[in-house]
């Protein structure tokens, strides 16, 4: 027997497999068990309701997709009203995912979220490139001294696991990824979408209704990997990898990467029940291997 | 909704770009509506990635067809599948069609590929007894679809051309206005799918007429459940709704135009 049992903070996961936030669902549970994942990401929540960016918000890129949703959701209140409720027969760790404009929203909204009973885990959303926070002209995670501000602001404010996602759109990963350890994050989350954009040139205007949007799927593995072993090199907090993840086989290289546990975003919408698939598969590479523990494949690249 | 592996029965080209699809499964003939869709995934691997929502064009009895355009790559790769292939599959999503009463006939108006929906409902109102006007604009006479199968649905067909090359040179809407205010032919209910400009100018004839009015709406999509919020259309109570779980159908009162 394989064990999958993999640790994040003070969860316990019994796989390493999670949906990525802002790609996943209650809808899902139609068409796969949504209890067979290691944990369940809602998708980010601000304090106030926000309405979303214009359409079109997404389209298809080669190998890849861009959107630019905008963090279109109903705000805490909603979330704790309507959305937690709604995941009532959720027995996985309930992860929460928290955006705001500075550190005073990030601080309410983990100290109510921190009350809520059937959430484990706290993400940090330092990173979506789709939204305009107060009067900064950067993302959080594209500057350590923000990072550090807020993810100390949310580790003064929860007991909670408190995990820092992080962008690709910066120089240097290792300083980010350090900043949020510094402050105290349990872990980082690696990566969200890079900005990019798609043109008409039928119409002369962008594809997306923002213009511009974040690039997923397997387009941006290659630039995760690196950033994963990177941040695994200059941290000693587990690694959660995101980036293109479509198989088990990318999920093995992550964690040969470093990645403690890894995170399935654009795959879902190709195939739903890609997240079991990626389970069973990662069960499967194990035993062919000899392999008995999913610690053993962590960081374990040859160089 | 189910994700499904389901059989291609038949698959031919009808014109230029237009192909037709028969898909062979009990599930999607036995719990889809008109005004539905299916998330077809249209290649394995390579660099077409999101599957393409297609409206349910036709519902038989131990299947579906669905109508396309090629218009990329997700449906030139979809175009070049075979007769007994299989195709992985998710539906039937979304909200379709209600049928207004019977006492006066339907007007089903279709611009271009807005056809494929409107053909599913024409079969149900045929087996509801239910008469029905169908007006079909297109570009030019070649891209005129489906005009004998509503035909042989026991429809009243009227075309329209931009060129004139067939029927009424100009736009559907010119017809509409012609049946529904110059001579005041009284009707049940508008049902439309058409580019977003035909749905607009039709939403508002109808709002004028005092007629109930029915949209299907189209939007890129990522998921196609309601998961990714992908695929917004803005609507008068405020905000978004998604085409995907709250439409594709939509009351054209619901809809901010």
């Amino acid at each position: 027997m394989v064990n999958l049992e993999t640790k994040i903070g003070k969860i316990r996961l019994k796989n390493p497999v999670m949906a990525a936030s802002g790609t996943f669902g209650p809808e899902y549970g139609e068409l796969m068990d949504i209890n067979k994942l290691g944990a369940y990401i809602a998708k980010t929540i601000t304090l106030n309701a926000r309405i979303g960016n214009p359409p079109p918000r997404v389209c298809e890129t080669p190998s890849g997709m861009l959107n630019s949703i905008g963090l279109e959701n109903g705000g805490l209140d909603d979330f704790i009203k309507n959305k937690i409720p709604a995941l009532k027969g959720l027995k996985i760790p309930l992860i929460a995912s928290i955006a705001g404009d500075d550190a005073i929203e990030f601080k309410a909204l983990a100290k109510a979220l921190s009350k809520v009973k059937k959430i484990a885990a706290l993400e940090i959303n330092l990173s979506c490139p789709n939204v305009k926070h107060g009067k900064r002209d950067f993302l959080i995670a594209q500057d350590e001294e923000a990072t550090y501000e807020i993810i100390d602001a949310v580790r003064r404010s929860t007991a909670l696991t408190v995990i820092a996602k992080l962008s690709p759109n910066v120089a240097d990963i290792k300083r980010i990824a350090k900043a949020a350890e510094m402050a105290g994050a349990d872990a980082v989350s690696l990566i969200n979408t890079l900005v990019g954009m798609a043109v008409d040139i039928d119409t002369k205007r962008p594809v997306l209704g923002n213009v511009m949007g974040g690039l997923s799927g397997p387009a941006i593995k290659p630039v995760a990997l690196r950033m994963v072993r990177e941040a695994y090199n200059s941290t000693k907090i587990p690694v959660v990898g995101i980036g293109g993840i479509m198989d088990y086989k990318d999920a093995v290289e992550f964690m040969l990467c470093g990645a403690s546990a890894i995170q399935v975003g654009t795959a879902n919408f190709v195939n739903p029940a890609a997240s079991i698939e990626i389970i069973d598969g990662i069960k499967s590479y194990m035993a062919a291997s000899g392999i008995e523990e999913i610690k053993e494949l962590i960081g374990a690249l040859k160089t | 909704m189910k994700q499904l592996k389901v059989k291609i029965i038949e698959h031919k080209r009808i014109a230029r770009d237009f192909y037709k699809i028969r898909l062979r499964s009990d599930s999607l003939a036995k719990k889809s509506k008109p005004g539905q869709f299916v998330e077809i995934k249209c290649s394995e691997g390579g660099e077409v990635l999101l599957r393409r929502p297609l409206g349910v064009h036709s519902i038989l009895n131990d299947g579906i067809e669905v109508l396309y355009e090629v218009i990329g790559k997700g449906t030139e790769s979809l175009s070049v599948k075979k007769k007994g292939d299989l195709l992985d599959i998710i539906g039937p999503i979304g909200r379709g069609f209600e049928l207004y009463g019977k006492k006066d006939p339907a007007l089903l108006v279709a611009g271009g590929m807005g056809v494929a929906p409107l053909l599913c409902l024409a079969e149900k109102m045929n087996r509801k007894k239910i008469r029905s006007y169908v007006m079909i604009g297109a570009k030019t006479r070649s891209h005129i679809l489906c005009e004998k199968e509503f035909k042989r649905l026991g429809c009243f067909v009227m075309v329209s051309t931009e060129d004139g090359s067939k029927g009424h040179k100009g736009y559907v809407t010119d017809m509409m206005r012609h049946l529904l205010i110059v001579i005041r032919c009284r009707v049940s209910g508008i049902y439309a799918c058409g580019p977003h400009p035909m749905l607009k100018a039709i939403s508002h004839m109808a709002d004028a007429s005092g007629i109930p009015c029915q949209v299907s709406m189209e939007e890129r999509m990522a998921c196609g459940v309601g998961v990714c919020l992908g695929c917004p259309v803005k609507v008068n109570s405020g905000g978004y709704k998604m085409v995907c779980k709250d439409g594709p159908v939509f009351d054209s009162k619901e809809i901010a135009w």
